[in-house]
């Protein structure tokens, strides 16, 4: 489903090189957990996935079913199923978190032209997402992110991601700032919506989360490279030895 | 960053087919010769069979327009008017004036369906239906829901025609063309005009009281509320014709009005004036909400053509515990120069600004509000949102001052400014001075640019660039198009959106 291939990308800005050479292939139905120090370019990845502008590659290609995706800006990759769960969700003030998903589902279904949702049909989807991960629809009616705590605005998150039924999920550290109950409520929605046609990357820095969502795959990434590949054990490795290690096989 | 290029490209492009009411109509107009001279309003107070104080009263201001200047203080900048190019008076021939709706050319009632005006009395606001936001929230109640509009439609310099007369006369409101109220109500029109905008005002208010051609005249007698929401459309059709419009409104003692006002003009190379005077009067107990969609021509990609709008809006909170509250959307006009101010005379009472100004393109808009408070008790409440975007300029200038008697003057102020690409600018310019020290006045401003971060939060969910920016743009604004009428408050998004059609790449 994704086919990254020696990508090198750069901040346009100043021209420092991020990405360095990245290679990862995630299949359709596979989740796959990335992890690695501060700093190594986990974020900017995922940045870089859905299209910021911010950043420019320099070589190599994103592949997604098979197709570069290079060309496509953030609204297009996102109506063709790529979902970026942001680490640090930006507070939209004045749009009530209601209007912004009526106006983003309906943009979707635009691109794929499809009718606009029914208000009915909008609502039932709506509160029963919102029921899964236990918000209270009232948050609904404040402005996107705004004043929401640090968990809420990652619950927001994964609702905005349950209701746009997305292909291929970035989540970046969605687990950091969760209570206990709420980490539990967030893994089980994205559990929910594992299916054999979607597929996950998933961006965090402790094995706790992949206690609940379990990966088939775990990658770490350290100065712009995917440095060692494993399965859910090398997670666990990771946890009890750092990454010292690993990083010194690679040198 | 390449973001910033790119927008500086599509602003480059701005094309002026999206102004959406450019269009010109050919409809056979009876015009004074061009221009200014004793003569002129002599044959201006003749066509509209004025009484001789009326001629009397247009010929002081005249005289008095000649001896004062320009003003140059505002941060606007634009070649010097020739007042002899300008006609002082167009009017469609086959309405020498306001009539039922049934004798109207059917031309002119083309024009005003093609601005999507109901003049119909059946009709609804057109092209405005509930939104479906409007439905997830639950409208709020002080919100006027019957989704009738009362409509005075003001074509050049005549009003053309006046919906629901007669229904709101039932309720013993008056509202017609101010030259019918000069005929049919002269006590009323002696007493209150230039009561509250003095013929000596300002050099355009001066001009104004000397050349005024038509505007709306409301009169909500004691302890009526105004069945219905009442509108004016302002239409500037003629080629270099200035409109010079007056209006008046009135509330007595716990009457209530709601007013708005929309305008429109053809897209034309050469500038057109447009000076207008408007006078609010609130009795005791009284509230007035007078709204504006402004959406004057604004010239084109190069900054040719466009409105020059010099406006001149007062509200006289006369009564005790009165309330007047403006509330602007401005997006048109290639140069706007409007203060809509209050004077807080009576005790307790209030005074509110709300506004939104849109600048694009080459657009230059300096305005603000003052609030005076002369009397106890007093409160005001200024909220604006400057949104720049393109080569624009986009100033607030505001005074709230309070007199040595106004005893526990209360002021809030909160400018807020938005910068769309690095071409354009954002000022603003507040005054405060309390001689009473029990005022409390309370500033707060802000000048931010859309971030980039927002924009591709926005789009990462799906949502086109442009969108995106209409989106956070109207986030921005909510505060302000919360106080409009519903039935507007959708057409002033949308119109928000358009404005900044053009302005990110
Ligand atoms: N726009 C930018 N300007 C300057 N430096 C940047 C920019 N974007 C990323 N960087 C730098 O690139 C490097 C990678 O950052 P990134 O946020 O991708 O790390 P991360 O792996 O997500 O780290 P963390 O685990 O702390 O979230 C860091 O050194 C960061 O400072
Ligand atoms: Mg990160």
């Amino acid at each position: 489903m994704l086919e990254i291939k020696n990508l090198h990308a750069r901040i346009v800005d100043d021209g420092t090189e991020i990405i360095r050479g990245l290679n990862l292939t995630v299949k359709a139905g596979e989740v796959a957990a990335i992890m690695g120090p501060n700093g190594s370019g986990k974020s900017t990845l995922s940045y870089i996935l859905a299209g910021r502008e911010d950043y420019e590659v320099t070589e190599g290609d994103i592949l997604y079913n098979g197709q570069s995706i290079l060309g496509m800006d953030p609204a297009e990759r996102a109506t063709s199923g790529i979902f970026l769960a942001f680490q640090y969700p930006m507070e939209i003030p004045g749009v009530a978190t209601m209007e912004f998903l009526k106006v983003a589902m309906n943009e979707q279904r635009k691109a794929r032209g499809e009718e606009p949702l029914k208000i009915p049909e909008f609502l039932k989807r709506v509160k029963e997402a919102a029921a899964s991960l236990s918000m209270d629809m009232a948050m609904l009616k404040r402005p996107l992110n705004v004043g929401f705590s640090g968990g809420e605005k990652k619950r927001a998150e994964i609702l905005q991601m349950k209701l746009l039924e997305p292909k291929l999920c970035v989540l970046d550290e969605t687990d950091s700032g969760l209570d206990i109950d709420a980490l539990k409520i967030v893994s089980d929605g994205v559990n929910a919506l594992r299916a054999p046609d979607r597929a996950f990357l998933v961006i965090t820095h402790y094995q706790r989360l992949l206690e609940h969502i379990v990966p088939d795959t775990v990658h770490v990434l350290y100065k712009g490279q995917v440095i060692k590949s494993g399965d859910k054990s090398l997670a666990l490795d990771l946890e009890a030895n750092g990454y010292a290690g690993v990083i010194g096989e690679a040198a | 960053m390449p973001a910033v290029q790119e927008t500086i490209d599509r602003v480059r492009k701005i094309d002026v087919d999206q102004y959406k009411y450019g269009f010109q109509t050919e409809i056979a107009m009876d015009k004074a010769p061009k221009g200014l001279s004793e003569d002129i309003i002599r044959f201006i107070s003749a066509k509209k069979d004025e009484p001789s104080w009326m001629l009397e009263w247009r010929l002081e201001a005249y005289r008095r327009w000649l001896t004062l200047d320009e003003p140059t203080w505002a941060r606007v900048h634009y070649p010097k008017i020739d007042f002899q190019d300008i006609y002082f008076y167009a009017a469609p021939k086959s309405t020498p004036g306001p009539t039922s709706l049934s004798d109207v050319d059917p031309e002119l009632l083309k024009v005003y369906e093609k601005l999507g005006i109901p003049l119909r009395e059946q009709e609804i606001l057109a092209g405005v239906q509930k939104t479906d936001a409007s439905e997830l929230e639950e409208a709020s109640d002080n919100v006027y829901k019957s989704g009738r509009v009362a409509v005075d439609a003001v074509f050049d310099s005549v009003s053309v025609v006046t919906t629901f007369k007669k229904e709101l006369a039932q309720a013993g409101v008056i509202f017609c063309s101010i030259s019918e109220a000069i005929r049919e109500h002269p006590e009323l029109v002696k007493k209150y005009l230039g009561s509250v905008v003095p013929t000596s005002d300002n050099y355009y208010a001066t001009l104004n009281s000397a050349v005024f051609t038509d505007g709306s005249f409301v009169f909500v007698p004691k302890g009526v509320r105004c069945p219905m929401e009442l509108s004016t459309y302002f239409r500037m059709n003629e080629k270099n014709t200035g409109q010079f419009e007056r209006t008046l409104i009135i509330a007595e003692e716990g009457a209530y009005v709601s007013y708005l006002e929309g305008c429109t003009a053809p897209q034309r190379d050469e500038n057109q004036l447009h000076a207008a005077v408007v006078e609010l009067v609130a009795l005791d107990d009284a509230e007035i909400k007078y709204s504006t969609v402004q959406n004057w021509y604004p010239g084109d990609a190069e900054g040719k053509g466009g409105i020059y709008n010099f406006v001149t809006k007062r509200g006289d909170c006369r009564g005790d515990r009165s309330k007047i509250s403006w509330t602007q959307v401005e997006t048109g006009s290639a140069i706007t120069w409007k203060y809509p101010s209050c004077i807080l005379r009576g005790d307790d009472s209030s005074g509110e600004f709300y506004s939104i100004a849109v600048s694009n393109g080459y657009q230059q808009v300096d305005s603000g509000t003052k609030m005076i408070h002369l009397g106890k008790n007093t409160s005001s409440r200024i909220i604006s949102k400057g949104i720049a975007a393109g080569f624009s300029q986009n100033t607030y200038r505001g005074q709230v001052s309070a007199h040595r008697k106004a005893t526990n003057a209360r002021n809030f102020t909160n400018c807020d400014s938005l910068l769309i690409g690095d071409q354009c600018g954002a000022h603003t310019v507040p005054y405060m001075e309390a001689k009473n020290s029990t005022a409390q006045f309370e500033h707060e401003a802000t000048t931010s640019k859309i971030s980039e971060d927002q924009k591709f939060y926005v789009m990462q969910r799906g949502i086109p660039e442009e969108e995106a920016i209409a989106l956070i743009v109207n986030g921005f604004v909510k505060d302000v198009i919360q106080q409009l009428p519903m039935e507007f408050a959708v057409e002033a998004q949308k119109l928000i959106g358009i404005s900044l059609e053009g302005s990110v790449g």
